[in-house]
């Protein structure tokens, strides 16, 4: 195969005819497919910049909300994440060795752990809408966080103050008592933080669909036996987009779930 | 072109073991675990500074390892550079004005 390069009739069948040779085709790709990610890059960024912006504005609200996300299910589904990048690593690993069982086994962990995810998310999606958490009034029951009709949970108002008692009883003698109105305030304030919160993780959760899509194709691929040594293009583009999505997540788990958690217990 | 297919045979003998690849799982893990225990104590200031300063170690090292770049070419590590570098001026320059608009307004 190494010999064939200057022959027209002879190379990889998955060699484009523009390029000059595998190494090259796969730098080219590589390199464009970097391209594509720098401008997903500049939509997330957009959004955090943004996002970065109204914490500061709106600093309470924030907390407040970020405080009612669960902080459990958060830091379950980073793990969940970081481990499905690892076993996409390993499955480019076995494509560049040619080992199509490994492959196969590595792309399906990845699938089942990408779906764990979603269905984390689902759940937490699920308690946000039962809390009447969802922003606006064309999806849910209507957003309401001093615990408005229909929403057993989720008083937000009476948590910040509840909070802050219970910080105050500890020894924080420095967190200011919260009247009953500016709780009130600050908790139709986390509309807000809930806007962004569904913006970020949906547009997040977006790609992890597409993802596992790309992952039923390479799949099917792998299952084929068409990568090895001289060509793992395709498997290589595709772990770069999923490792992609997992650093995006890497981002949003602190800077959603972990504004300011002292005053909380684990 | 000397330089290309050097970087090409380089990217071939030098890329990451499984045994490597699980090292940057641990290491991610367990700084996945620390930036959710810090979370809990009170650092004042420093626990944002350090939540972040945590996340941006975890994506470096799956830049870095989990998807090559280590590895990689200079004309891909500078392009990815230079993107990073456009998302800071975003951000710094977006915050260095919000944060400064109310500094000499007393």
């Amino acid at each position: 195969m190494s010999t064939s390069q200057t022959t027209t009739t002879e190379h990889h069948p998955a060699l484009a005819h523009q390029f000059d040779s595998m190494a090259q085709q796969q730098e080219a790709s590589t390199f464009g497919m970097w391209v594509f990610l720098l401008t997903e890059l500049m939509m997330f960024g957009g959004l955090f910049a943004a996002y970065l912006i109204y914490r500061l504005k709106y600093y309470e609200a924030f907390v407040a909300g970020s405080t009612s996300i669960s902080v459990s299910w958060g830091f379950a589904n980073t793990l969940v994440l970081i481990g499905s990048s690892f076993t996409m690593a390993m499955a480019v690993w076995a494509a560049q060795k040619g080992n199509r069982k490994w492959q196969v086994r590595c792309l399906i962990l990845t699938m089942i752990l990408g779906t764990v995810f979603l269905a984390i998310k689902g759940k937490e999606y699920y308690d946000k809408y039962d809390e009447c958490h969802i922003p606006g009034a064309v999806i849910g029951k209507g957003f309401s966080a001093n615990g408005g009709p229909g929403c057993q949970t989720g008083n937000i108002a009476e948590e910040i103050r509840n909070r802050g008692e219970e910080a105050r009883q500890h020894g924080y003698k420095d967190v200011p008592e919260v009247t009953p109105e500016s709780a009130k305030q600050i908790a139709r304030q986390t509309e807000i933080f809930f806007s962004f919160y569904f913006a970020m993780t949906g547009l997040h959760a977006f790609h992890m669909i597409i993802g596992l899509g790309l992952l039923t194709w390479l799949l099917l691929r792998a299952r084929a036996g068409e990568f090895g040594p001289a060509y793992y293009t395709p498997v290589e583009l595709g772990g770069l987009y999923w490792h992609f999505v997992d650093i995006v997540w890497i981002y949003l788990f602190p800077l959603l779930y972990l504004i300011n958690r002292i005053h909380t217990k684990p | 072109m000397a330089e290309h297919a050097e970087n090409a045979e380089n990217a071939e003998h030098k890329h990451p073991t499984p045994m490597l690849y699980l090292v940057i799982f641990g290491i991610l893990a367990v700084l996945t675990v620390s930036t959710w225990a810090i979370a809990f104590v009170d650092l004042g200031i420093f626990n944002p500074v350090i939540a972040l300063a945590i996340a941006c170690t975890k994506a470096t090292l799956v830049i870095l390892f989990f998807m090559h770049v280590r590895y990689s070419n200079k004309l891909t590590k500078i392009t990815i550079s230079a993107g990073f570098f456009w998302l800071m001026i975003l951000i710094t320059l977006s915050l260095s004005d919000y944060l400064s608009r109310n500094l000499f307004s007393r």
